[in-house]
């Protein structure tokens, strides 16, 4: 398709109508959030929008919150270019959601007040382990925020003409300000707006792309299916599962790796966790879930058909080819099916989801530091929460600055989203839910279990990144003539996998339960009978603010 | 805005007291007997999906109408199975532990797990039930 790529320029489409549409959204989401922010007074406005978000908005806020730029971006791509093993990813992001919805989301709704570590050292010793859980939040939400601002990077070079490594990089400082703003002034309640705003976008526009090309098939899934295998990467058969990871063992396991880590990662993200916190009751933390599991998968479920019909529509080749690589296949179907408009259309819901997504995870991280070390670990609980909540809005600029740079940074990696979030996952199920499931459902639990349980998984997750092939070593790529390592040249590698979920998950179970029944603290028994209550039946948990 | 209505709050006797009652034994139970076993299953039955997908490819690429295979019919499964796990779940929430933690959650409310009373004269309130 080379009437896509004209050759003076690697962009497509109109960049005026892309930046026209984007600016719309953002002047709408700009306006609510600053009608919303009116009502924000209080701590629990800022952390958790007054507790009065239904479940019903909730649930589409999770939605928002969970369909990253890695859903819609790369898992259509790697659907394009690999057929069934990126359809894997879109399985293992779905099926988390019944951890979630089983085992945490009422739980911990009923007994926390602002973040995951509320309800982890509710009954330990409060310093550590609210230093440990405020670590692990703001590692995995930093990793998370790479991926994100990596898809910035990727989409501004595809859609808005700005080439130049300087051009890029103002454009991404102004999404990072942009978001600054949105927390800032919004609070909860304003990010939950956006999220609502742009999930509900998000899903039309996946739907008239899946309707688009269904029809182009007369509806006719085998047909949309016989042409991505005519037009696949020679040799390549997209709808057997292999194509990205079934080459050798290792690969095989990492694979296994990388769907335990999205399995178990959910349940353990931050950012959703602090969204159940928005609810005025358990029941409504159970119905928010059950809208993002049906919302989360019918657009997994349009996102299959869109990847399908990118490797049919556009081709692999071409989708490797432009700038963004997998990232672009499903901008590159926009543009083919309804050319610029629809691709100004989707440009728009693309950056809109990274803008939100970014906001989010925004708003946990400087909670998290704000409201556990800050207030309970270095003032030892003597703070105002106007002082708190102070605290945490200079904590969002600094994180928004940190992920600005990371942007920047990212701009000339070009990993592929979706995998980079899953090392987010990887991070969030070893350092998180062991520590999660004991708190909630293991009397004998103590304080080291806990750190042992959370910093283990954590140190072991990210070392094994760090001496993993995603750093150095990965062989080079003879197309491209690099490495798709982060560092060029120099090897020292010597974990196989890319994803360490599969040794660091189990690991951090191991420790929990070794640091527990190791340790000579005597459980506490009050405050596991308060949690325990509290947990299953409401009791105590916190109401809606009236205003 | 008015301030968030202050809470009564329970005595670690109360949670004590709460905690070993039959209802609450009998709420945890029914919560346990049905989401792990629930969980374990649906997480074998993903594994499964997952190392079938990974160790025998050639399986899962046998064709069963038109261009759909086995494997992609086994992995729009697990979106069903995710559906209907939801739908149970919730109809079992709603009729099987519902009903006790609302009936517990009310009677803790008026205090009536405080040892030795019937909720008018409650022991004073101590530290251990005044966080959050």
């Amino acid at each position: 398709m080379p009437e896509l790529l004209a050759a003076d320029s690697a962009t497509i489409g109109s960049p005026a109508i892309n930046i026209s549409i984007f600016g719309i959204f953002v002047l709408i989401t700009l306006v609510i959030t600053f009608r919303a922010s009116r009502n924000n007074t209080s701590a629990a406005d800022y952390y958790a929008a007054g507790r009065n978000i239904s479940g019903t908005q909730n649930g589409l806020a999770i939605a928002g919150d969970y369909l990253s730029a890695a859903s819609f971006l790369g898992i259509a791509g790697a659907i394009a270019v690999y057929g069934y093993d990126g359809f894997l990813y879109s399985i293992g992001f779905l099926v988390a959601w019944l951890v979630a919805l089983l085992l945490v989301a009422e739980l911990m709704r009923n007994t926390a007040r602002y973040t995951m570590a509320d309800v982890l050292a509710f009954r330990m010793r409060q310093g550590p382990v609210r230093t440990a859980a405020a670590i692990s939040t703001l590692a995995v939400s930093l990793f998370y925020l790479l991926a994100q601002m990596a898809g910035a990077g990727g989409l501004v070079t595809l859609l808005l003409g700005v080439t130049g490594e300087a051009a890029q990089a103002v454009v991404v400082v102004l999404v990072g300000a942009l978001m600054i703003v949105y927390v800032l002034v919004g609070g909860m309640r304003g990010t939950t707006y956006v999220q609502i705003i742009k999930a509900t976008l998000l899903i039309a526009g996946a739907l008239v792309m899946t309707l688009w090309v269904l029809a182009l098939y007369g509806f006719n899934l085998s047909a949309l299916f016989g042409d991505s295998v005519a037009n696949a990467v020679e040799g390549r058969d997209v709808l057997a599962p292999g194509a990205q990871y079934g080459a050798t063992n290792i690969s095989q396991l990492d694979f296994i790796s990388l769907a335990l880590a999205l399995v178990l990662g959910t349940a353990g993200l931050p950012h959703v966790l602090m969204r159940f916190y928005t609810v005025p009751t358990a029941k409504d933390a159970r119905r928010s879930v059950v809208w993002a599991i049906w919302l989360i998968g019918i657009f997994y479920l349009f996102s299959l058909v869109i990847g399908y019909g990118a490797g049919a529509l556009v081709g692999p080749e071409t989708i490797l080819s432009a700038p963004g690589a997998v990232n672009a296949a499903a901008p590159l179907l926009a543009f083919e099916l309804g050319g610029t408009v629809l691709l100004g259309i989707i440009a728009g819901v693309a950056f809109a989801t990274i803008l939100a997504v970014v906001a989010g995870l925004t708003i946990t991280a400087s909670a998290s530091f704000a409201h556990d070390v800050y207030a309970s670990v270095i003032k030892k609980g003597n703070v105002s929460p106007n002082g708190e909540v102070k605290v945490a809005r200079i904590t969002a600029i600094v994180i928004g600055a940190i992920s600005i740079g990371l942007g920047i940074l990212a701009l000339q990696a070009g990993l592929n989203i979706a995998f980079l979030v899953a090392l987010a996952f990887a991070v969030a199920a070893s350092a998180n839910l062991p520590t999660i499931l004991y708190t909630l459902f293991w009397s004998r639990f103590t304080t080291r279990g806990a750190l042992w349980s959370m910093y283990g998984g954590l140190i072991a997750c990210i070392t094994l990144i760090l001496f993993s092939p995603v750093v150095s070593g990965a062989p080079v790529n003879p197309v491209t003539g690099v490495s798709p390592s982060l560092v060029q040249d120099v090897d020292f590698s010597w974990f196989p996998l890319n994803n360490p979920g599969l040794v660091s998950i189990p690991l951090s179970f191991f420790l929990g339960w070794l640091g527990t029944v190791l340790s000579k603290e005597r459980p506490d028994e009050p405050k596991w009978a308060e949690l325990e209550v509290r947990a299953f039946t409401g009791i105590g948990a916190e109401k809606a603010v009236q205003h | 805005m008015t301030p968030p209505e202050e809470r009564r709050l329970l005595t670690p006797e109360e949670y004590a007291q709460a905690q070993a009652s039959p209802e609450f034994v009998e709420l945890k139970r029914r919560f346990r007997r049905f989401a792990f076993p629930m969980t374990v299953a649906f997480l074998a039955w993903y594994l499964l999906y997952v190392l079938m997908s990974t160790y025998a490819p050639d399986f899962m690429a046998t064709p069963v109408f038109g261009n759909v295979n086995l494997g992609i019919l086994l992995g729009l499964g697990q979106f069903v199975s995710t559906f209907v796990i939801t739908h149970v779940y919730v109809a079992h929430a709603n009729k099987r532990t519902d009903p006790i933690s609302d009936e517990m959650r009310e009677r803790l409310e008026h205090h009536e797990y405080a040892p030795g009373t019937r909720g008018s004269s409650g022991p004073s309130v101590t530290g251990g039930a005044s966080r959050a």
